[in-house]
């Protein structure tokens, strides 16, 4: 049986997160020896000495009054300015990062590569390179979290929430639901397992995907019949998909939206909700007619098709373990 | 109880005798008790699913319980604690029971009320109770959505009708509070004489009457989306699972004020009482407790850091979240200067107050901890945070209920309990609490998930050091119901003022008179005012 008091560091953000918790644990420590001491010393120095005792009243100063709200305010707005800055690093994933997909169900990961592999549980990822998951979850909430990364995001039914974080140290590494999701919480654990580059693209090779993310997205665009309308010439009775993810998609009520994973969803599953402007809604919905893995894969196809500066085609569709 | 007590006099205790004239009783000091006995049944059910957890988690491998009933009893844990114990705790019992008599009034402004409300939360309880009893409910005491809504098979309507009519019990508490301190004050009572016991009391109530009614706004659509498929938090049915989060926490947290800030009063009068001297910083102290009301309901968005919120509001929610820690300090910094130069007593209120201290600084700063965003996104739903939360609600507001019981046991009773053991148990109390929590801050930074029933085996030494924790704790919790009621027979008898205490509740015999005082007092002095309570008096400092 193993035993630990500190966790390993084997994310880039890890080391920050850290230093950030040193930071909190020294004034916390040097307050409640302050205080501790303090008590303790009093107690025992005017301790009662007998019953008739009457000490002189002593009823405040402003002085004092105002050193200690002002100190402990100035240190604690250098928590959260600190606590801010590595939250900010923490949330905002560079343009290269490799992407993941994560379906969250009860009780199990279901994880797919832009190489078209998938795994349940697992994940597999290269060392020293970002990686960026889109998640969402089947059912009730979920969240992916792994301490040794200092990650947490919640995955939320009906929405994709993202994280990303860059390992620095090949190893296995827990990874836990950490919200509560019914009977089997506790089981819905797996690994993170973070390898060498040259490993990596092994163990992509490895396995028969058969087809890239894309690739699939592309199969059910058809089996859907999506592009009877989506034409890619444009003369269709919906947009052209061409080139419109990471575009800036002007809405039939004169407002702009950003044609990123979460937009793309929602015009599948919803289309009513946001109308391009210059169609018609004529759109059905497909809730209920692809999962959302199969959505996943429509979004991937989507990004494949045409340019986006940095994301997009040629990450979606790098060859394994290059940069 | 009752004739043991008073020789001729009559006393709140004898003037009725018979069920009837507790159970239709509109004395605040008897409805004070009606609660008392309500929440001790309470806590004792809450502390037995407490200790199967503890034991359960003995062993890595969840091989005591099934995973359902794991699951069950850390949420029937919480409802319990959070709904049936803390939040009715202080306020409920010793506020109903002292307030009026702190601020020389016969009753609370409502009597009647009063009395309705200790059956709102009796008949809250026999809900949860039936819920319990039919097959447990497993959402967890927060009841996040779609969870609770359209995935649990288990008994989530009959507990959150139970919540949803206990809600309403402390609404009127709340509501009977804020008009007795404004109306019902003594002749000479200022706002700025009264104890800082009522002024605590009176920022509780405020929390009570203002955030409780959006918690009984949000059951009531749990309920909806369960029972008619009304879509508000299942995206399944067009709803928003996150908005369920926004509308607890807006109750919820502020609810945390509720249970910690009456504990802060009772800390106040133990500090000066057993000093014998005034508050050091009596308004700054005061006027915390109104300042962590308000805050305290601009800060919900910090339990939702890693939701899937906007960036923008994380930043808005944490920075907000550390002016609730200016009047907390504030308060730990009065009550340490009051000891400055004090006569300091070790009577086992005072064991307590210094408990309370000690501990709600270790809760407190690791609230700064919870509050910084690049740290609370690895500790939170660990076992950090349920530390932190233990701290302030087992270390902090535990601990200010039983040194507020301890100190007024002699007005309420008449009788002395007996120090030896109580100081004791006091001390068994912290130890048990430290040996029982300390390790789930490490537990958590290493990043054991809470509301696990099965772990990884590297976590288990420190999982059974806080079992080994919960053991002693559970033995220091039962020696003073059993010293307690022991000394309703053989405790010492009293006398008015055994601890020569200044309040006005201290003035009057006890037990009390039905009316509280013979003859209601005309205050002169402000509040710890310690000249001629002494006798021959020695000066010192």
């Amino acid at each position: 049986m193993s035993f630990r008091l500190f966790p390993v560091e084997a994310s880039s953000i890890s080391a920050e997160v850290d230093q950030l918790l040193f930071f909190l644990l020294a004034v916390a420590a040097f307050f409640t020896v302050v205080i501790f001491a303090a008590i303790l010393f009093f107690a025992i120095r005017y301790r009662r000495r007998s019953d008739n005792e009457l000490p002189r009243p002593i009823h405040g100063s402003i002085p004092l009054e105002i050193v200690w709200s002002v100190i402990p305010f100035g240190l604690s707005m250098v928590m959260f300015t600190w606590g801010a800055s590595v939250f900010f690093r923490e949330r905002r994933p560079p343009d290269n990062a490799l992407p993941i997909y994560v379906v969250a169900k009860q009780w199990m990961w279901k994880l797919q590569h832009p190489e078209g592999q998938r795994e349940i549980n697992e994940l597999h990822i290269p060392v020293g390179r970002p990686v960026k998951l889109t998640m969402t979850s089947e059912d009730v909430i979920h969240s992916f979290f792994v301490p040794a990364f200092r990650t947490k995001q919640d995955v939320v039914p009906g929405r994709y929430t993202t994280t990303w974080f860059t390992a620095i140290k090949p190893g296995k590494y827990h990874l836990f639901c950490a919200e509560y999701c019914g009977n089997n919480h506790s089981g819905m654990g797996g690994w993170i397992y973070v390898m060498e580059p040259q490993d990596y693209e092994a163990w992509l090779s490895g396995g028969t995907p058969g087809a890239t993310l894309a690739e699939n997205g592309q199969k059910l665009f058809e089996n859907l019949a999506c592009a009877n309308c989506h034409k890619s010439d444009g003369t269709g009775r919906c947009p052209d998909l061409t080139g419109l993810f990471g575009k800036d998609v002007k809405l039939a009520d004169g407002s702009t939206v950003k044609a990123d994973e979460g937009y793309i969803r929602e015009s599948i599953l919803r289309p009513e909700a946001k109308i391009v402007a210059g169609y018609q809604p004529s759109m059905p919905t497909f809730q209920g007619l692809v999962t959302e893995e199969g959505v996943l894969q429509l979004i991937e196809y989507v990004k494949s098709l045409g340019p986006n500066p940095g994301a997009g085609q040629a990450e979606g569709l790098a060859a394994p373990g290059s940069r | 109880m009752t004739t043991a007590v008073a020789e001729e006099r009559e006393t709140y205790l004898n003037a009725g005798h018979g069920v009837k004239s507790w159970l239709l009783t509109k004395d605040h000091k008897r409805i004070g008790l009606l609660y008392l006995f309500t929440i001790t049944f309470f806590f004792f059910i809450g502390g037995v699913f407490a200790t199967l957890i503890r034991l359960e988690l003995l062993s890595p491998h969840g091989n005591l319980v099934s995973s359902e009933t794991y699951n069950k009893l850390f949420t029937m844990h919480g409802v319990v604690m959070v709904f049936f114990f803390l939040i009715p705790s202080i306020p409920a019992t010793l506020g109903n029971f002292f307030l009026p008599l702190m601020i020389g009034a016969r009753d609370l402004a409502f009597p009647r009320i009063n009395l309705l409300s200790w059956y709102l939360l009796v008949i809250g309880g026999l809900f949860a109770i039936f819920a319990m009893v039919a097959g447990g409910v497993d959402t967890g005491w927060t009841f996040y959505t779609p969870y609770s809504t359209s995935y649990s098979n288990t008994w989530v309507i009959a507990t959150a009708l139970g919540i949803f009519v206990a809600g309403f019990s402390s609404i009127l508490t709340g509501l009977n509070f804020i008009v007795t301190v404004h109306r019902m004050r003594c002749p000479g009572m200022t706002w700025f004489r009264m104890p800082l016991f009522v002024w605590a009391h009176y920022a509780t109530a405020l929390i009570q009457v203002l955030g409780t009614p959006v918690l009984a706004v949000t059951l009531v659509l749990v309920l909806c989306e369960r029972m008619f498929h009304i879509g508000i938090f299942d995206p399944a049915l067009g709803g928003d699972p996150v908005l369920f989060q926004h509308l607890f926490w807006f109750y919820s947290h502020p609810a945390v004020y509720i249970m910690i800030l009456p504990a802060m009063g009772v800390i106040s009068e133990l500090v000066s009482t057993f000093s014998r001297k005034a508050i050091f910083g009596y308004g700054f102290v005061a006027f915390s407790s109104v300042a962590i009301a308000v805050l305290g309901f601009l800060v919900w968005g910090h339990h939702l850091f890693v939701s899937g919120q906007s960036l923008f509001a994380g930043m808005v929610f944490s920075f907000l979240s550390y002016f609730v820690a200016i009047p907390s300090a504030i308060k730990v910094f009065n009550w340490t200067a009051t000891l400055y130069k004090g006569s300091i007593s070790y009577a086992t209120p005072m064991l307590y107050a210094f408990g309370f201290i000690g501990l709600f600084t270790i809760g407190g700063l690791t609230g700064l901890f919870v509050a910084c965003l690049g740290i609370d996104v690895h500790v939170t739903d660990t076992y950090f945070v349920v530390a932190h939360f233990h701290y302030i609600m087992v270390g902090g507001a535990i601990m200010g209920y039983l040194g507020g019981l301890h100190y007024w046991w002699p007005k309420i009773t008449g009788r002395m309990y007996p120090e030896g053991w109580a100081k004791l148990s006091a001390l068994v109390i912290f130890l048990g609490f430290n040996l029982t929590f300390f390790p789930q801050f490490i537990l958590g930074y290493l990043g054991m998930p809470r509301r696990y029933h099965v772990y990884p085996d590297e976590f288990q030494v420190l999982h059974v050091l806080s079992t080994a924790g919960a053991s002693v704790l559970a033995v220091g919790y039962l020696m003073p119901l059993i010293y307690f009621m022991w000394s309703l027979k053989y405790g010492a008898i009293a006398g008015r003022n055994p601890w020569k205490a200044t309040g006005l509740e201290w003035q009057t015999e006890s037990p009390p008179p039905v009316h509280n005082f013979d003859e209601i007092p005309i205050v002169t002095r402000e509040a710890y005012d310690y000249s001629g309570t002494v006798g021959q008096e020695v000066q010192v400092g």
